[in-house]
């Protein structure tokens, strides 16, 4: 139920709700921000409860002033016409018809009912009671198999994020700015083939023989047609070519496995994680950290054998690019909190680290590659696969595994961009 | 679906054109003068790779129009122009309309007959030769994907009728897309320039996953025919994909024979077989040959489609100076006396296939892919039959082989037994 309609009557021009605000409110935040979701704007109840609005006062109001400050949507500012009827609309009461139901658009929202929102709630109660059980391990093999991989601890924190070299010298990769992130684990290391492939094939991860209703409802890749190590080697070394779909199936293979949550990490978790205290964008002795062009000898090298970082974590630069949650977008001024800007379009997303086949300048802890249609040009078929970059042999990635568990609407669009199929 | 009941052209073929004279003189039936806007084409199997090679087709040219479809599936083609028209620049020129989507075995005939200028041959690779000689008879240009027939008779009339696009000026274009990676194209002038001394061995590996396994019987509908189960699980019939070595390790092959500068091998001698059972299919699942070229040049092609194994896609190109690796990582290089890695903006090859295709037909300067294609395709064929029967077979051999693979009439609703997979030291050389 809505609450009960407010009397605040202006004798100002109203600012029609249904025609001028509901709009913007379905439009703009309803994809991150529906029922359900940790910031809930769907509804008047929860705007009043949660003083995102408070009638009458807009600059008392974080849903006007989010958005005249900039700080949302994520994807940058909305036009100022639309900022002022949100404003004129909480100085005249804010008012919302009764029976007004906001709903996010309909490609972005997964309905309640569907299977695999389903699966997420049942991914998420495994998750919940595996948690109660222990503290999560620093080890963890995955189930039925003998592989196993490593997360290193990752504490809460603030960073500088983005390039600390000289205005305009890295554009994309400024202006700095700071990000403060809440505590998440991170996989020491690039994951493997010997990881990878147990979700490319089930019947080699044991799964024929332990069936698991949760783990078998979440969608994997479809066979490749070529062979995507590409001649440079399976055991120990990064899996690569996948599309940031695959990844995010990954994750959600994995968590389903293990009960713990994983995903990949916001480009900004990355960063922190990448840079490990350094405010330098890159190690002077790069070398000694990363497999780039001059010393990888045209391939990828098994994970691990360069030094780690300061926190443990090895490859963070050089031997992959590794995908992240995000889509590229400019980076804006002023401090942000767990910032991820959430995939709109099927480029470009947003890859870190540079690679073995990158020159050494590319290879930094501030350096953003968005992804592109070219990366997949050696798939003769159509439609294109949704699963392999056939032309990113360079490009793998790692999870995350953050310490407080979201809600399942949050995992469900972790785990899914909706954005796999390539548009035209 | 119709009843389609196609006898076979290549019947005729067999019987008596081969060595007839070629009509000569023909006049460029589509010049540049006819083509002066839209250039119609028309797709032959739409699937996956028949919808890449039509939206490839129609980015090549910004007046090609694909206004005519052929599938034994209307749901292969409901879904085909659904993922075309998603692309907004070729939206406008997907433009076959239920009147022109045709279905059935003989429905090629029915996309050559709408007025088309240009045809993809995108189906079974065993339809290639008969759907091949219908178009150049009725004056189309050609995209045909690779390989171009599942038996010599395929690759001898295809021969013939490629003999035919060159007398009237037709463009043959085929999908042995490494001939148009520009990469790959650069390599080989290295390699043809003696940037590896003397040629010794070329060496490729195949190893895949299964491409298309065979369903289990079981999931055959009831009253489904022989031949459209079969034809639906294609990959598993040798008549209509040639086996593994033939249809998709094809390319290696390809390589091989554009390394020895598509000159023929003398001989060869190969293993193969199956080791996974086949669930009512007869074709491979590994093959190794190898191939004896004049002066004592060898060529080993090793391909393999089981799951779970080591998987390589990659040639190794030894000369007497230096050693030539592709597939070993992302871009081809030269080691030992010359020291070479391939270095630049890699075109999309399945692109280039058309791009230059529509250019041509536009300029009125045809390409011709016929005799290449052949030869390549031949080349596999004959480590094919070297497999099969456990015997050395000599190239000319393999180019007078009597072997009739693909059957002379294909009746959709007909019975049609699985010919026995061969059995080296069995099966005999025909």
């Amino acid at each position: 139920m809505l609450g009960a309609v407010l009397l605040h009557l202006s004798l100002a021009a109203q600012v029609d709700f249904r025609s001028a605000v509901a709009p913007i409110l379905e439009q703009q935040c309803l994809q991150c921000h529906a029922a359900g979701a940790h910031v809930d704007l769907s509804s008047h109840q929860r705007l009043l409860d949660q003083k995102y609005v408070t009638p009458g006062n807009p600059s008392k109001s974080p849903l006007y002033t989010s958005l005249e400050k900039g700080s949302m949507p994520p994807g940058g500012k909305l036009p100022a016409a639309q900022i002022a009827a949100i404003r004129d609309w909480i100085a005249q009461g804010a008012a919302w018809p009764s029976g007004a139901v906001l709903t996010a658009p309909k490609s972005q929202a997964p309905p309640a009912q569907d299977a695999e929102m389903q699966n997420v709630r049942e991914i998420r109660e495994r998750i919940l009671a595996h948690q109660q059980q222990k503290p999560q391990p620093s080890k963890i093999t995955i189930p039925n198999t003998t592989v196993s991989y490593d997360m290193v601890p990752i504490a809460a924190g603030d960073f500088q994020m983005g390039s600390s070299a000289k205005p305009g010298s890295n554009p994309s990769a400024q202006p700095q700015h700071e990000v403060r992130l809440d505590a998440f684990s991170m996989q020491a290391h690039e994951v493997t083939w010997d990881e990878y492939r147990f979700f490319m094939f089930a019947n080699q991860a044991g799964e024929t023989g332990h069936k698991d209703a949760a783990v078998d409802a979440v969608s994997r890749p479809t066979r490749p047609y070529v062979e995507m190590s590409f001649g440079m080697g399976i055991n120990g070394y990064p899996a690569i070519s996948m599309t940031q779909h695959a990844a995010n199936k990954y994750a959600e293979w994995l968590s389903a496995k293990t009960g713990e949550f994983y995903r990949l990490p916001t480009e900004a978790e990355w960063e922190y994680a990448c840079r490990a205290g350094m405010s330098e964008d890159r190690p002077s002795d790069i070398g000694d950290y990363a497999w780039y062009a001059a010393n990888s000898n045209g391939k990828y090298a098994l994970v691990g054998k360069k030094k780690p970082n300061a926190w443990g974590l090895y490859d963070m630069l050089g031997n992959v690019m590794e995908w992240t949650l995000d889509a590229y977008a400019p980076y804006k001024a002023g401090p942000q909190t767990n910032p991820w800007v959430p995939a709109t379009e099927p480029y470009p997303q947003v890859a870190r680290g540079g690679s073995w086949n990158d020159p050494a300048d590319a290879v930094s802890c501030a350096v953003r590659v968005g992804s592109d249609p070219s990366w997949k040009q050696q798939d003769p078929q159509l439609p294109k696969s949704i699963w392999y970059l056939t032309d990113a042999q360079w490009l793998g990635f790692r999870l995350v595994r953050p310490a407080k568990v979201p809600t399942a609407e949050e995992m469900y669009k972790y785990w899914n961009n909706g954005v796999e199929h390539d548009e035209h | 679906m119709k009843i389609d009941k196609v006898v076979s052209d290549r019947r005729n073929f067999i019987k008596g054109t081969a060595g007839a004279a070629l009509i000569a003189g023909f006049p460029a039936i589509i010049s540049s003068q006819s083509v002066t806007n839209a250039i119609k084409v028309g797709l032959v199997g739409c699937g996956g790779r028949g919808t890449g090679a039509a939206s490839q087709a129609l980015h090549a040219d910004d007046y090609a129009e694909l206004t005519a479809v052929a599938d034994i599936d209307q749901a292969q083609i409901d879904k085909s122009l659904k993922t075309l028209k998603a692309y907004s620049q070729l939206q406008s020129r997907v433009r076959a309309e239920s009147s022109n989507q045709f279905l059935g075995l003989d429905a090629y005939k029915k996309v050559i007959d709408s007025g088309v200028d240009v045809v993809i041959l995108t189906t079974p690779p065993g339809f290639r030769p008969t759907h091949l000689a219908a178009c150049i008879d009725a004056n189309k240009h050609v995209f045909c994907e690779k390989p171009i027939a599942t038996d010599a008779l395929g690759v001898r009339w295809v021969l013939e009728t490629s003999e035919k696009a060159k007398q009237k000026n037709l463009s043959l274009v085929a999908g042995f897309c490494w001939r148009y990676s520009n990469m790959i194209e650069d390599t080989f002038q290295q390699l043809h320039g003696g940037a590896l001394g003397r040629l010794v061995a070329y060496y490729a590996t195949y190893y895949t996953n299964p491409v298309k396994p065979m369903p289990p019987a079981s999931e055959r509908p009831a009253g489904m025919s022989d031949t459209e189960w079969q034809i639906r699980n294609w990959y598993n019939f040798v008549w209509l994909c040639g086996d593994s070595l033939v249809e998709q390790a094809v390319h290696s092959v390809d390589k091989v024979a554009w390394a020895m500068n598509d000159e023929p091998p003398v001989s060869c001698v190969g293993v193969g077989g199956r080791v996974i059972p086949a669930e009512g299919g007869n074709i491979y699942d590994h093959f190794e040959i190898n191939y004896l070229y004049p002066n004592g040049v060898r060529a080993f092609i090793a391909n393999r489609q089981i799951e779970g194994c080591y998987n390589e896609n990659s040639d190794y190109v030894l000369g007497t100076d230096s050693t030539l690796t592709i597939g070993r990582g992302p871009v081809p290089r030269i080691e030992g006396k010359t020291n070479w890695t391939w270095s630049g903006q890699k075109y999309d090859m399945y692109q280039r296939e058309h791009d230059l295709l529509f250019a041509a037909i536009r300029k009125n300067q045809p390409m011709n892919d016929g005799k290449r294609m052949a030869t390549s395709t031949l080349l596999a064929l004959m480590g094919r039959m070297a497999a099969y029967t456990g015997q050395q077979i000599t190239w000319d051999q393999a180019m007078n082989s009597q072997e009739k693979i693909f059957p002379e009439t294909v009746d959709w609703h007909g019975s049609l037994p699985v010919a026995p997979r061969a059995e080296p030291g069995i099966t005999k050389f025909v």
